[in-house]
This record gives C-alpha cells, structure tokens and sequence, in this order.
C-alpha cells in the first residue's frame, strides 16, 4: 500500500519538476512536511494545489524526508535553496534544529513561513496554528450544543490525564466561553489518561453518576473513541452523544453506530491550502510576513499573527455522517 | 496449617469488598445492583485471566512482565488478520492469538530455562522487544471499530444465559486453573518449584522446565487477552494495555500469591484481581480526585504487601515450631 502511495507521489513530484521550467513566471512554493507518506500531510498537499490553481500563477513542490528528523528536513531545505525556490512552507521536526538553515534561506530571499509545527522565531517569517486553544474551547461547546437536546443540558468531559498542558489549556477555554452558551451545564472532568481501558471505564462512570449527563466531550483522541464504545456497549446510543477532537478514520464506525453524531479536528486540507496562499501573498508583495499582519487566505478567510508572529486558521473543522467516511480515507 | 492461612487470606479480602462496597454503597447507592457487580466482574475478566497466568509463573518464582506487551502484540495481528481478511473464522482468530501468545510466552520460558537467565531481566526485555514488534508489524497505525467485523468485536459482549461471553472465558479459565493448580502434577510441580527449589529437584521436580510451563500458560492467556481486549475496546494500537502488567502483578500480590513463590491460590489471585477492579470501578462513580485514585491503589498494593509479609513471617515460625521432628523423620 504505502510502496504505491510512494510511487504515486514519485511520479507526481516528477511532473511537477518536469512542468516547472516551462512555467518560469511562477511563484514557486515549497511546502515540507515532517516527512512524506503521513495521511494528514498528503491532505495538506491537496489544499496547497488547490491554493495553486486558485490564483493560477503559484507552483507547489511538495517534499519532505522519509521519516521525521529533523536532519533529513535541513537535507531538504538545503537542496530547495539550491533549486531556488520563492517560498518555504514548513512543518518542522524540531523547532530549533532546522532554524539556521531556514535562516540562510531567508538570507538568499527565500520567504519562509511554518505551520502545524512551528520553528524558533529566527527561523521563520510567520507561524501558522490549525486553531487557538480559545477557538478549540469554543468549538468543544459548539459540539455540545449541536448534539445537546435543544441545545442545552448537562455535558462532562473526558480528558487525558490531569497534569496533559493542552488539555487543560482546551478545558480552561471552554469554561471562559460557556457564557456564550447559556443552559450548558459542565458537570464535572475526568481523567482517562489517554489509556483506552481508563478512559472506558471512567465513561462507564459518568453515566452511572451523572445520569443527566447527555453529551460527553473527549478533547483527546483516545478518550473519544473509548467514550464512544463506553457509551454503545451501555445501550446508551442515541440518548448520550460524544463529541470532541478525533481523527476520522479512528471515529468513522462510530459516527455510523450513532454513539457520535459529530467531532472535530484541524482541517489539513485548509491547512496546506492557507500555508499557500499565505507563502503566495508574502512572495508578491500583498503582504509583508510581519507579526501584528492580518493576511488574507482565500476561501478560509483571513489569518491574524500577534506579536510573536503566530497566528490561528480558524474553527477546527467539523466531522459527521455526511463526510466522515471521505476523510477516513485521508487521515 | 498453610491452607488455613490461604483460607484466612480469601476471607480478609472477602471481608475488605464487602466493607468497601458499603462505603461505595452509602456514597452512590445504584452500585451495588447485582447487575452492575455483574458488569464490574465482567470489567476485571481479562485482569483475572492474566493474573492467573501471572499466579503460575510467580508461584515458580518467576515473573512475567511482558504479559501486557504479549496482549498488545497479539491484540494487534488478530486485529489486523480481521481487518485484511474478514472472512478468517473467527474460531481461528481466537485460536491463532492463544497460539501466538503461547509462542512468545515459550520464548520467555526458554531463556529462563535454557540459558539460566533472571526471570524479571528476560521478561523486561522481551516486553520491549514485543511491544516494538507491535510497533514495526502495524507501522504505528490503529486498527478501528469499522474496520474490524461485527462477528469480531460483538463475540465478547454477546449474552449468554444473561452473562457476556467475556465473563463466561473468564469463568472457564478460573475453573481450568483450579484444576491445574491443585489437581495435576503440573501444579503440584509449580508450587513446589517456588516453595523450595532445591527439595523440589530432589523430589524429581524438573524445575527449568516447570517454571517454561508457567511461562507458556501465561504467555496463552495473555494472548487470549489479546483477542478480548481488542474486542472489548474496539480498537488496537501499539500503546494498548500499556502498565498493564503491574496490574496483574498487584492483583496477584493482593490475592496472597508470595512474590517470593511457592504460596497462592487460584481464589487469592482471582479476588485480588477483583478487588482492583472493585476500586477501579468505584473511584469514577464516587467522584475520587484523580491524583487521589492513583495514592489509594498504590496504598492497596502496599498494605496487603504487608500483610503477606506478616503472613509469611508466621509461616516461619509455624513450621520450625513443630516440623523439628517430622522433618528429622523425612531425611
């Protein structure tokens, strides 16, 4: 499977160099990633081509090394600087290790942003979050509220473990934004340790406990898909919903059983896309990569960088039946 | 004499539940329902399973620490097997993760029989080498509830006269090792590997290949855990189970089994593993800090490590009193 998805890409990547030279006008945007062959990074690429054929004049050369160092990305980013590339748009393996050469990179005029993962701010223009820690919150309570009854009630959430900084950061969120949502009641969190059984059984727990409780909100990957099997195996399905951050291929069964009616994750494909346009933007001139900067992306919006340089693209983006099938295929 | 002292071990934990399900009960009343105990019971079933496995090898004064990684492991190709080929009877699939668990279970054995190695070195090493093999044959990717058959993961949770299957292997399992334990040679041959090594050769009890046995029964059923557990979460990863063998070395602790060998039961090891899921269980629903829930399985552990060690202090004492003569009259 992976032997063909390599090929595919060799071959794409072939085309791509082989139809460069004929196109010399072109903004020429590289977009590396921790390393190539990773679901989530294949769907950024579809959105930087996207991005591509949107404004019409942008070429995106998609590289990365074969496993995540951070050794093979400075290979890589050596090798772009050799081809000359407008832009480099990258997901770092290590924030500090590939900053001095994205540094000579941007000595030669190279325009350098990061995104998913950021690099040290010498090493970089700007840095591209998939969401805000108060974005997630929100959202967090905008899937309860979807999969509330009217949209109010009880709600309990499911975390990783007590001492998980992400988490408690996404939590803490969520409870400055509850005034945005009256008539949603937090009553209490609980720890699964990102341990499937752990998490099942503290699930187990709050439906014993907290038999109003009609939405469990997991932030965390494991906690969602044990929540969700929890909640099935108690005969639950359809009175208690789960909801919070997944990936699509771990929740598409249970979307389909009902213990979920929807989730969300960072879109990779608006991801790549808006890494793209805003490496796009920065090479023409339209903007100047600074931080403080509100750049335009296209379809997404807009993006504004603080006084580090970091900015949020938007909302994670929202999964349920109507699509989650589709991108359990990509990630 | 000694069994009156296992006797007296069953009933102080007996006596503990009962006193520790009051407590639950005055907290959280619906605990107590004879089908929630049914479900807890049902909750610690692959735990008993393994500490039984675990009983054999420290009654031989072993250890196996890899039994979690030989869970994961095994968890994983029959997940994968289902997954590649749902068409495999699922008869085949339960029988291939026993004989797979069985097969790294007899590699432990060998290195402790064969090359004379520390039981707690060998399994040390082979749950990382199990868990890495875990690792490189899923490429660190999830298998997840879609992509498994219904047949697969429904199995364990059908009701059979009322109970889940699970519970009805656990149940066979408990009585298999009853039989074993206290009806074959085999088991006679167990305890006395552990009581006194030495009077055991003497007796013509070969111990190398004794303690390979203990290996290889916990090795089986750690790989039939491997089946249930996947099932019973609907998911298998690389992490899964993960600390998992302190667990079942505490369960088996609790239940009186002497880490120093010779001494435990099949009901010792079966309650301790019992009692922790009876707290596993209970901390969820009576609203436990999370930091607390780890201090009160720690102090569980530690208390009834020092009651075993009381315990076997009298031992002592006990057989030098009377056995002066008789062991006089022996040799």
């Amino acid at each position: 499977m992976s032997f063909l998805k390599t090929l595919a890409l060799g071959t794409a990547l072939a085309a791509a160099l082989i139809a460069g030279p004929a196109q010399a006008e072109n903004v020429k945007v590289a977009l590396v990633v921790k390393a190539l062959g990773i679901g989530f990074f294949e769907a950024a690429k579809k959105g930087a081509e996207e991005a591509a054929k949107e404004v019409g004049d942008m070429e995106i050369i998609y590289t990365g090394p074969t496993s995540t160092t951070a050794e093979g990305q400075i290979e890589v980013i050596n090798a772009l600087i050799a081809q000359r590339v407008d832009a480099i748009a990258i997901s770092a393996n290590d924030k500090d290790a590939v900053a001095p050469a994205l540094k000579k990179a941007m000595d030669r005029g190279i325009k350098v942003i990061s995104w998913d993962s950021g690099v040290a701010p010498e090493g970089r223009l700007v840095h591209l979050n998939p969401s805000s820690n108060s974005l997630i919150g929100n959202q967090l309570l905008k899937l309860a509220q979807a999969a509330l009854p009217e949209g109010k009630g009880d709600i309990a959430i499911l975390s990783a473990t007590a001492t998980s900084t992400n988490q408690n950061t996404w939590i803490e969120e969520l409870k400055k934004a509850q005034p945005n949502y009256p008539g949603i009641n937090v009553v209490t969190t609980v720890y699964g340790d990102d341990l499937a059984d752990k998490s099942y059984r503290e699930t187990q727990g709050l439906l014993q406990t907290y038999p109003n409780v009609k939405v469990i909100v997991a932030p965390t990957s494991v906690g969602i898909v044990a929540a969700a099997q929890a909640v099935s195996d108690a005969g639950k399905v359809g009175e208690v919903f789960v909801t919070g951050l997944g990936l699509p291929s771990e929740m598409a069964g249970h979307v389909k059983s009902g213990a979920s009616k929807s989730f969300s994750i960072w879109n990779p494909i608006d991801l790549g896309y808006s890494a793209a346009m805003i490496s796009y933007h920065i090479v023409k001139g339209t903007a100047k990569g600074e931080p403080g900067e509100t750049i335009p992306i296209g379809r997404v919006g807009q993006v504004a960088f603080d006084g580090n340089g970091e900015g949020a693209m938007a909302d994670p983006f929202t999964y349920d039946a109507s699509n989650v099938e589709e991108f359990a295929k990509i990630f | 004499m000694l069994k009156s002292l296992f006797a007296r071990r069953e009933a102080l934990l007996l006596v503990a539940m009962a006193l520790l399900l009051v407590v639950i009960t005055s907290r959280f009343p619906a605990f107590a329902r004879p089908a929630n105990l049914a479900a807890v019971f049902n909750d610690t079933a692959i735990l008993m399973i393994l500490a039984l496995g675990q009983t054999a090898v420290i009654l031989t004064r072993s250890i196996d620490l890899s039994v979690a990684a030989n869970l994961a492991f095994t968890g994983m190709i029959v997940a994968m097997l289902n997954e590649a080929n749902p068409d495999l009877p699922l008869a085949l699939l339960v029988l291939l993760s026993a004989g797979v668990g069985l097969l790294l279970g007899a590699f432990n054995g060998l290195l402790v029989w064969k090359l004379d190695m520390p039981p707690i070195v060998v399994t040390l090493g082979t749950l990382t080498i199990y868990r890495g093999m875990a690792f490189v044959v899923s490429g660190g990717e999830w298998v997840n509830a879609h992509e498994m058959t219904p047949v697969f993961l429904e199995t364990p949770r059908t009701l059979v006269a009322g109970l889940p299957v699970l519970t009805w292997v656990a149940l066979a399992v408990i009585i298999g090792a009853t039989v074993l334990f206290t009806r074959t040679n085999v088991g006679r041959a167990f305890y006395a590997t552990g009581g006194n090594p030495t009077a055991a050769i003497y007796a013509g009890v070969d111990v190398g290949r004794t303690r390979f046995l203990a290996f290889c029964l916990s090795g089986m059923l750690a790989g039939l855990s491997g089946y249930l557990w996947v099932a019973r979460y609907a998911v298998a990863y690389v992490d899964i189970a993960a600390g998992f063998e302190l667990d079942v070395v505490a369960a088996c602790v609790i239940g009186g089994v002497s880490i120093a060998g010779g001494i435990g039961s099949v009901g010792g090891a079966v309650l301790g593993a019992l009692f922790l899921g009876l707290i596993k269980n209970a901390l969820p629903v009576v609203n436990v800090s999370p930091f607390f829930q780890m201090a009160i399985s720690g102090a569980v552990i530690i208390a009834a490590v020092a009651i075993n060690a009381r315990a076997e202090r009298r031992k002592g004492r006990i057989i030098l009193r009377p056995t002066g003569a008789t062991a006089g009259a022996a040799s």
